[in-house]
């Protein structure tokens, strides 16, 4: 090979053995030279590349100046005109997580060179970058760095090579779908996959369904006489008129509603703002979805110690999984301080 | 929604006629629902018989926060 690839490499101020949070509020700079990780890098490049300079700026300092901090890193890159960047890893960092992510993504699209970083799965650079960026996972901290430099490494030098890579095959996050003629139509490959299933036999989909992380059972109640319980429902029962104008799909916000001396619910009072089923039901009794009628029955009986004095509620159509999940510890919140012992969730 | 508040330690009982999508989304606690317009209630019934069939429902899910349970529970 005649000459190596260039690689700029870009780090916060704690890999560049400035110093930590103190240090964090340092302005980018630059060094015609490789520093901290970017020895270990060098070690796997060998001869194909060469870290040719290190961009340096604070955690800080790159995320309360979003605009400027990126545009001097970028004329920091632009000047030693390399062949790719890596940034970071950034590990469970949350704000070098971002500055890595942007970076990248920057680098990716104003120079039209690519660009590769390593995160853990729950950095919030993740979500926000990674179908910008190539980012490897990594363990959550530093002492990850071991293993994540050579895949990172591996991965950018096939990327100088523009040789083909893929999630799979070289281990960073899925960025966004890749075209592809395939042998066989559809129904052929959906045929195909569900005798697989039948016989028990490994199949890959073609549309893997989102991930949903689980959470650990909530104790169970010892004695339900003594129990504070509370309704929450995403059918969107409502008082009528919707006081609140929750949206009837993709909805922005829940309602707390009191009930405290209130029995049941009545076609006149109730109704349900959710756009997403046939309300003719829920409108004409609204303890169909939100069951007030029963629970306080339970309640006067001592079946329960208590209902809540509030019920919350939303509505659950196209609604998505961060404002529900936005919702939802908020209304976590208050029934905690309100001393909540268990939740009866209704969906519909 | 049913994981954000069991993240902070207080069971939930979902009630919901999908079951499928509440396993998926991680629920513990399920009790199957009627029917997605009237989870709980059947408009073919009288109003004393569907009003039983709301507290079976209610007392089934009573019982499902009552039950200590290690995994996903569908209480049928």
């Amino acid at each position: 090979m005649t000459s190596k690839f260039k690689v700029v490499h870009y780090i916060n101020q704690f890999y560049a053995g400035i110093g930590g949070e103190e240090k964090a509020d340092i302005e980018p700079f630059t060094k015609a030279e490789v520093i901290g990780p970017g020895i270990a890098f060098t070690n796997v490049f060998g001869d194909e590349a060469e870290i040719v300079g290190t961009v340096v700026c604070g955690d800080s300092y790159f995320n309360e100046n979003l605009e400027s901090a990126e545009k001097k890193v970028i004329d920091f890159i632009k000047s030693y005109n390399p062949d790719l960047v890596i940034a970071g890893p950034a590990f469970n960092a949350g704000r070098y997580g971002m500055a890595c992510g942007a970076v990248a993504k920057a680098v990716m699209e104003e120079l039209n060179i690519p660009a590769v970083t390593g995160m853990y799965e729950e950095n919030p650079g993740l979500d926000m970058f990674k179908k910008d960026a190539y980012i490897v996972p990594t363990k959550s901290s530093a002492a990850g760095m071991r293993k994540a430099v050579p895949v990172i490494a591996r991965l950018a030098l096939k990327l100088l090579k523009k040789e083909e890579v893929s999630p799979e095959a070289d281990n960073y996050f899925v960025r966004h779908r890749v075209n592809f003629q395939a042998e066989q139509r559809g129904s052929q490959r959906a045929v195909d996959m569900l005798i697989k299933k039948l016989k028990g036999e490994e199949f890959i989909t073609e549309y893997p369904m989102p991930e949903f992380d689980n959470v650990a059972p909530g104790e169970a109640i010892t004695d339900l006489s003594k129990a504070k319980i509370a309704l929450v429902t995403s059918g969107g029962i409502v008082p009528k008129g919707n006081p609140d104008h929750i949206e009837s799909s993709s909805a922005s916000k829940y309602g707390q509603y009191d009930i405290s001396g209130i029995d049941f619910l009545t076609e006149a009072t109730y109704e349900t703002a959710h756009g997403g089923y046939d309300p003719v039901y829920a409108n004409q009794d609204p303890n169909r979805v939100l069951p007030l009628d029963v629970v306080r029955e339970m309640e006067k009986e001592g079946k329960i110690g208590s209902l809540h004095q509030f019920f919350y509620s939303t509505v659950g159509n196209g609604t998505s999984v961060a404002n529900a999940k936005k919702f939802a510890a908020e209304i976590a919140e208050k029934l905690r301080a309100d001393g909540v012992d268990a939740v009866i969730l209704t969906s519909t | 929604m049913v994981k954000e508040i069991e993240k902070t330690g207080i069971p939930v009982v979902h009630i919901c006629t999908v079951v499928p999508i509440s396993l998926t989304v991680g629920a513990n606690r399920i009790v199957p629902a009627v029917a997605i317009p009237h989870p709980l209630g059947n408009p073919n019934l009288d109003a004393k018989d569907e009003k039983k069939v709301r507290r079976s429902i209610i007392e089934k899910s009573l019982e499902a926060l009552t039950t200590p349970v290690e995994e996903q529970t569908v209480f049928e």
